[in-house]
């Protein structure tokens, strides 16, 4: 059996308002999920939870039922993309894919950093500190940075933030292989960003 | 390599990645040091002004040395974990590294940072206090590193509880007054002691409560630092 992500009745209560209760799915490899919803449904809430940053009120997620036993294991199967993540402005764009490999425990290789870094088209720029991106530049650093250890799972929420037209075709390309190789989740509005999906959460109708 | 072998490594390779990054950050940034020297410097100037040429005790003046350290740690040490939250990098660590490594590579950097501002506050303090002398420098070493020690101990995991309060400058003194009460009283002391002139014999106790202090609050901290951060 190949992997899979399992969430079981997740519920979350915030301030005594439930967001959402009772969202269970399955997903496979090989296939995407598409989590959908309106603004303040909480879609970047399950992102967080499926990714482990934020513990449910009830309900579990399990990856290949790892339980959570080693702490790197989920870090090294996750990679996330949202807006709500930032990456360190005072470090070039190589500094901040070096740290993601070194942080979640790996040895960092720079030949296959900057690899990664020509893949969202920000090699030429990798010695230059982050700051001086523009928001569509960072965005492709996160793709870069969620990428570079090559999880198999990848989460993405609202995958086509600040993205000109190359770096929408870029993601496209990420989308389409991660689908092909691992599990693709994307949380997203706006149906237009995700071609093609296998399972579909809906959050407008959870409260 | 056992597996067990395998996350020593990782965890150790995660650990020293925090504590460069903190240790780079702060190099680019000066936030922490910057707000530390001018803390030590205008504090130490103001006890001069207000001493002149008045004699003073011992214990007041070993007990100055500490209200210096203690309000100078204060603006300094807390950087490590508002940064990341004024940054919004807490996420992005989060998602990368396990707490413990987080924990502990904040608490190196702390320790890195404790001593560098000890040093600055102890050579600064003995050259211009007139009065402050130390007959018992071994013991003044141990007491100063000991209590440098606790104090980067508890000053990491009590940022990282006001880390995301709206009134975080004012919730950080008010927070570690009381954890680090029995820490400023027996540093004091021992301070106190160092500059009489006592022996190691003398300041055992002392050294029994420093040490069971750093072990109880480390331990605490490790064990509660994941439910911390994580929400």
């Amino acid at each position: 059996m190949g992997l899979t992500i399992q969430a079981t009745a997740l519920r979350q209560v915030f301030n005594r308002r439930t967001i959402f209760s009772q969202i269970s799915f399955t997903v496979g490899e090989r296939s995407a999920l598409l989590i959908a919803g309106r603004n303040g449904s909480g879609k970047s809430t399950l992102v967080k939870i499926l990714c482990g940053v934020l513990t449910p009120t009830a309900g579990t997620v399990t990856i290949d039922g790892d339980g959570a036993r080693d702490q790197f294991a989920r870090k090294a199967r996750i990679g996330l993309v949202a807006p709500y993540l930032q990456v360190y402005e005072e470090f070039s764009a190589l500094e901040n894919l070096h740290l993601s490999m070194t942080l979640r425990g790996y040895r960092s290789d720079e030949t296959a950093n900057r690899a990664m870094l020509d893949r969202v088209a920000l090699d030429p720029k990798r010695q230059d500190p982050v700051r001086g991106f523009s928001s569509g530049m960072k965005q492709r650093l996160k793709y870069a940075m969620a990428l570079v250890h090559r999880p198999a799972v990848l989460v993405l929420d609202e995958p086509m933030s600040n993205l000109d037209a190359e770096g929408a075709a870029i993601v496209r390309s990420v989308m389409d292989d991660q689908r092909r190789e691992g599990i693709l989740i994307v949380a997203t509005n706006d149906r237009t960003d995700i071609e093609r999906w296998d399972t579909e959460v809906n959050l407008n109708d959870q409260r | 390599m056992t597996s067990a072998e395998r996350y020593s490594t990782r965890w150790v390779r995660a650990t020293v990645a925090v504590f460069l990054k903190d240790w780079h950050s702060e190099l680019r940034t000066r936030y922490a040091i910057s707000a530390l020297g001018m803390f030590v410097i205008t504090t130490i100037a103001m006890i001069l002004f207000s001493l002149g040429s008045e004699p003073a005790s011992p214990e007041v003046l070993a007990g100055m040395l500490w209200v210096v350290l203690f309000f100078a740690a204060m603006s300094g040490l807390s950087r490590t974990f508002v940064m990341e939250e004024e940054r919004g990098t807490a996420m992005t660590v989060q998602l990368q590294a396990p707490p413990s490594a987080v924990y502990f590579g904040k608490l190196l950097f702390n320790l890195v940072l404790g001593a560098g501002l000890t040093l600055l506050t102890v050579v600064l303090y003995a050259l211009l206090i007139e009065g402050f002398v130390i007959r018992s420098t071994g013991l003044f070493v141990g007491i100063i590193a000991l209590g440098s020690i606790g104090l980067a101990s508890a000053s990491t995991i009590i940022a990282a509880i006001i880390a995301r309060a709206n009134t975080k400058g004012t919730l950080y003194p008010v927070l570690s007054f009381p954890i680090l009460l029995p820490l400023l009283m027996t540093v004091i002391s021992g301070t106190r002691m160092a500059s009489e002139g006592a022996s190691w014999g003398d300041a055992v106790g002392e050294f029994q409560i420093l040490i069971s202090y750093i072990v109880v609050v480390t331990t605490t901290s490790y064990l509660l630092f994941e439910y911390i951060w994580k929400d």
